[in-house]
């Protein structure tokens, strides 16, 4: 199984509407060790400028998680999951999410290429509101480890 | 916001902090995410694929190592961009734990119209092992 080239530039059909919970934002941080009053305390988060508590900067993973899924289980882009490898991970915020926020995400293929035996596939997972307002960019860099690896 | 960095030179560390992952830990994170790959909780699946047992989540270390900025921005700032490069894998213990320290140094302030800055996260094991590469948080004024 080799990834299938022609998947560059490909945009998958957004997300269902996903509701950004307050006990969820505190589950998550509380895993993560942010300990900071803004994630867990709706006072201290209305106190910083928030309308409720503000999820830790690494929650949006939870929403592109779905849009992974939409890729790594694309029956044309022979991906073999059991050899994938998260390489690269980054953020770009508008602002952070905060509980009571509803969003989408919508993935395009943005790079692929082959070093090594190996093949990188870079994803952007646009996250907006259900209102249309942009609040975080995700990107990943999955890396399918080549046949003989 | 410039009083955050204000008598800060690049380089400065601003803040350090250690977390020990446990296999409880991993677990707790898996269901708060929802990322349920056995590699994380199951030694036999994860030396299936070549691994030498359990590990942590990526996105858990990538997690851990970016909690104190919120805690020290305030409602100075927010963070505004975060990368990181997984290179090492943490493998955590059946029994005890894994020591993971943060380091966190200003690597570089925009111009003071702007306000931002970039830090720099230092992400080793108890070893000396550094797990994240080219991890950069980029901390804007609101």
């Amino acid at each position: 199984m080799s990834v299938n080239l022609e998947l560059l530039d490909t945009v998958f059909e957004p997300t269902e509407a996903y509701v950004v919970g307050r006990e969820k934002v505190r589950e998550f941080a509380s895993a993560v060790f942010a300990t900071a009053p803004i994630h867990h305390d709706v006072d201290a988060a209305i106190a910083a400028g928030y309308s409720d508590v503000v999820a830790p900067p690494t929650f949006p993973i939870v929403i592109q998680e779905k849009t992974l899924q939409q890729l790594l289980s694309h029956p044309g882009a022979g991906i073999d999951f059991s050899r994938v490898v998260h390489g690269d991970q980054k953020f770009e915020y508008q602002r952070p999410l905060v509980a009571g926020d509803e969003v989408v995400a919508k993935l395009r293929v943005t790079k692929i290429q082959s070093l090594g035996g190996h093949t990188m596939v870079t994803s952007e997972s646009t996250i907006t509101t259900t209102a249309g307002e942009p609040v975080v960019v995700a990107t990943s860099t999955l890396v399918i480890r080549g046949e003989e690896g | 916001m410039s009083t955050l960095w204000e008598g800060r030179d690049i380089g400065d560390v601003l803040t350090e902090d250690s977390v020990e992952l446990s296999r409880d830990s991993l677990v707790r994170y898996a269901g708060a995410s929802g990322d349920f790959n056995p590699i994380h909780y199951r030694d036999d699946v994860a030396k299936s694929v070549g691994l030498e047992g359990v590990l942590a989540h990526g996105m858990l270390t990538m997690g851990l190592a970016v909690a104190p900025a919120p805690a020290w921005l305030g409602d100075r700032g927010f963070v505004s961009s975060y990368q990181v490069r997984f290179t090492k894998p943490v493998y955590v213990p059946a029994e005890g734990a894994v020591r993971i320290a943060v380091s966190v140094s200003l690597a570089k302030v925009d111009e003071p119209t702007e306000g931002s800055a970039t830090l720099a996260l230092s992400v080793s094991t108890q070893d000396g092992t550094t797990v994240l590469g080219k991890a950069f948080v980029v901390v804007s004024p609101r």
